[in-house]
């Protein structure tokens, strides 16, 4: 395997697991960012406008983007009860939402919360939200949460074997908490907030890819910053040089501190400019949020009703 | 300063034929004063029609983020003591009174009152505000009161405040550009509401610089807000907003066709408060009636034990 980038087709990349220095070279053979540049990328499509119509399409569809999540200490089923029927039915003509997103286990109430609505059930696992717990505890935590009946398995990298640049433990980590996901889906979570730079996103990216992630997320929304339009900028660039270097279509989802409808809007722009119209589907991106639900829905309220909505009118959690 | 005035366009040293700085004033939203998200404005003309300022014309997108940096506001101001809101209300009181003179050129300018009426206006209406400074921690003293019932129970009702407060400040009329202005927005924040004003769209420059006292008072950045423009098109939506919880029509009273009734029709959808009283005189006794207006009262029944 040469190190001339990720253009050298998927199928040379199978390769790379051989071993750390093989990793090495080409994660580190991955072209740098510049991060002034994403940015300034981010920034512009920021500021693009979208009203009416097109923004009604786009709050419909963030919508049902939406991973609904609630990951705190005092959850109970009853509050995940009653976070499914908000998933399930989000009022003022919204559709469902894409799955709700709970703590292993709490799983078996979201999954019969949501019976019979076609909305996934995603469980965070792998010693969330620090991962810092033995290999196979991880695995145990995985497999729990999809006995339990997860569709989607939410997991953490090691960040400390990453910045390490220990990058075959990481790998292999993905792909043994992969085996154990059976037909779940699975999620990675980079923690790019603990990543540092974009060059280490970019690389994060690759590596969950090619060890075998079917979405990489930008964060547990448990470290600040959580995603920001720049680092998903970055990630949705590597999910498109990853298909069209062959691979499979792997999606993305930036989660945490995205509240505001027009904070969602500018995600789906990134989403249309950078990935491209493939991606605008709940299957290839997702937003990991709680409150930003509410603001949509505040936002739905305003033009179907013609007055501004509030909050003391739309469900606390 | 000399070799300014010895450049040609200063003119003369005695100022006389300075360059007049025209301003351009912005609103004043969550303790900033951003410019219109429309980016508008328009003039303000004294009665003679002579250039005074020019000042932000206020579109409906900024009516919302005032909505929304009062809301903000709110926990803050309605859960200081009512003594610190008393002490933080004489402290505007100060600053109106520092200003007297700038207070007192601008409504003799607005209004075209000489400058003798202009001051006693400005006098009034430091006296207005501390008035109802004065009344912060009296208001649960005598709004509300502990109950007699048949039962083990104490029994109180608990004036509180109502939220976010829509005030339509008084168009025209004697007194109305300052005295009438703090007789409408004194009473909405002293209870602990949080207010978003609409000045005077003839008369915008006093509360301008009402705005700027507060924004270097203690108040609270959000607690009051202010958009100068059109009543006629910014309170419909305020009227119609879900997250105000009282609107005081007093701006809306003597505007044309039934802008008035539309507002109050539109503020019964959340069952806002509305506050429609009879066009005042602003240098009488105010009385309590728009104060206690922006009170909800809360009842709290407790055990007595045994």
């Amino acid at each position: 395997m040469s190190h001339n980038g990720p253009m050298d087709g998927i199928t040379a990349l199978a390769g790379l697991a051989a071993s750390d220095a093989s990793l090495r070279r080409f994660l580190h053979g991955l072209p740098g960012v510049d991060e002034v540049g994403a940015r300034a990328r981010a920034d512009v499509l920021a500021s693009r406008s979208i009203k009416t119509d097109s923004k009604r399409q786009a709050i419909d569809l963030a919508i049902s983007m939406i991973d609904l999540t609630t990951l705190e200490g005092q959850d109970t089923p009853g509050k995940v009860r009653a976070l499914c029927a908000k998933a399930s039915r989000p009022g003022f003509g919204a559709p469902p939402v894409a799955a709700v997103c709970v703590y292993p286990d709490l799983v078996p109430a979201a999954v019969a919360g949501v019976a019979g609505t076609g909305i996934k059930v995603a469980s965070v696992a792998t010693a969330f939200p620090s991962g810092r717990a033995a290999l196979d505890v991880k695995l145990a935590d995985v497999k729990s949460a999809v006995a339990a009946g997860a569709d989607e398995v939410d997991m953490v990298i090691d960040r400390g074997a990453f910045l390490s640049g220990r990058y075959l433990t990481v790998f292999e980590e993905i792909v043994a908490v992969r085996a154990s996901c059976g037909d779940a889906h699975l999620k990675v979570i980079l923690e790019t907030g603990e990543l540092g730079t974009l060059d280490s996103v970019r690389r994060a990216s690759w590596l969950a890819m090619l060890a075998g992630a079917d979405f990489i997320k930008t964060s547990t929304g448990k470290v600040a910053p959580a995603a920001t339009l720049p680092v998903t900028l970055v990630m949705l660039e590597a999910v498109r040089d990853f298909a069209a270097a062959g691979g499979r279509r792997i999606g993305v989802k930036p989660a945490g501190g995205i509240r505001t409808a027009k904070d969602a809007i500018r995600y789906l722009v990134l989403v249309n400019e950078t990935a491209g119209e493939p991606w605008l589907d709940p299957a290839f991106f997702r937003i990991g949020a709680s409150s930003l639900l509410n603001d949509l829905l505040m936002q739905r309220a305003r033009m179907e009703t013609g007055r501004y909505a509030g909050p003391d009118y739309m469900t606390v959690d | 300063m000399s070799a300014a005035a010895a450049m040609p366009e200063s003119g003369a040293p005695d100022g006389a034929d300075r360059l007049a700085v025209r301003k351009t004033y912005k609103l004043y939203i969550g303790g900033a004063f951003p410019r219109s998200e429309s980016g508008r404005s328009y003039v303000v003309r004294d009665p003679a029609g002579g250039f005074l300022a020019n000042a932000a014309l206020a579109s409906r997108k900024d009516a919302r983020d005032a909505v929304v940096a009062a809301r903000k506001a709110f926990a803050g101001w309605s859960g200081a003591t009512a003594y610190n809101r008393g002490q933080v209300l004489y402290r505007v009181a100060e600053l109106l009174e520092g200003r007297r003179a700038q207070f007192a050129e601008e409504v003799r300018l607005t209004s075209g009152a000489p400058l003798r009426e202009a001051l006693e206006e400005v006098d009034a209406a430091v006296d207005r505000w501390v008035w109802y400074a004065g009344w912060a921690d009296k208001i649960a003293q005598v709004r509300g009161g502990a109950n007699p019932v048949a039962g083990p129970y104490f029994n109180f009702s608990l004036p509180e405040p109502a939220g976010v407060v829509a005030v339509l400040a008084p168009q025209d009329g004697p007194g109305s550009a300052l005295l009438g202005l703090v007789s409408v927005l004194a009473p909405a924040i002293v209870g602990g509401s949080t207010a978003v004003v609409v000045a005077s769209e003839r008369h915008p420059l006093p509360a301008v610089t009402l705005s700027e006292v507060l924004a270097t008072s203690d108040v609270p950045g959000g607690v009051v807000n202010v958009l100068t423009g059109r009543v006629a098109e910014i309170a419909p939506w305020l009227a119609s907003h879900m997250d105000v919880n009282a609107i005081d029509l007093a701006g809306a009273l003597g505007a044309p066709g039934a802008l008035a009734d539309d507002l109050a029709v539109a503020a019964a959808e959340n069952l806002k408060r509305v506050l429609r009283l009879p066009a005042a005189d602003w240098a009488a006794d105010p009385g309590v009636e728009r104060m206690f207006g922006y009170l909800e009262t809360k009842t709290v029944w407790h055990p007595m034990g045994t």
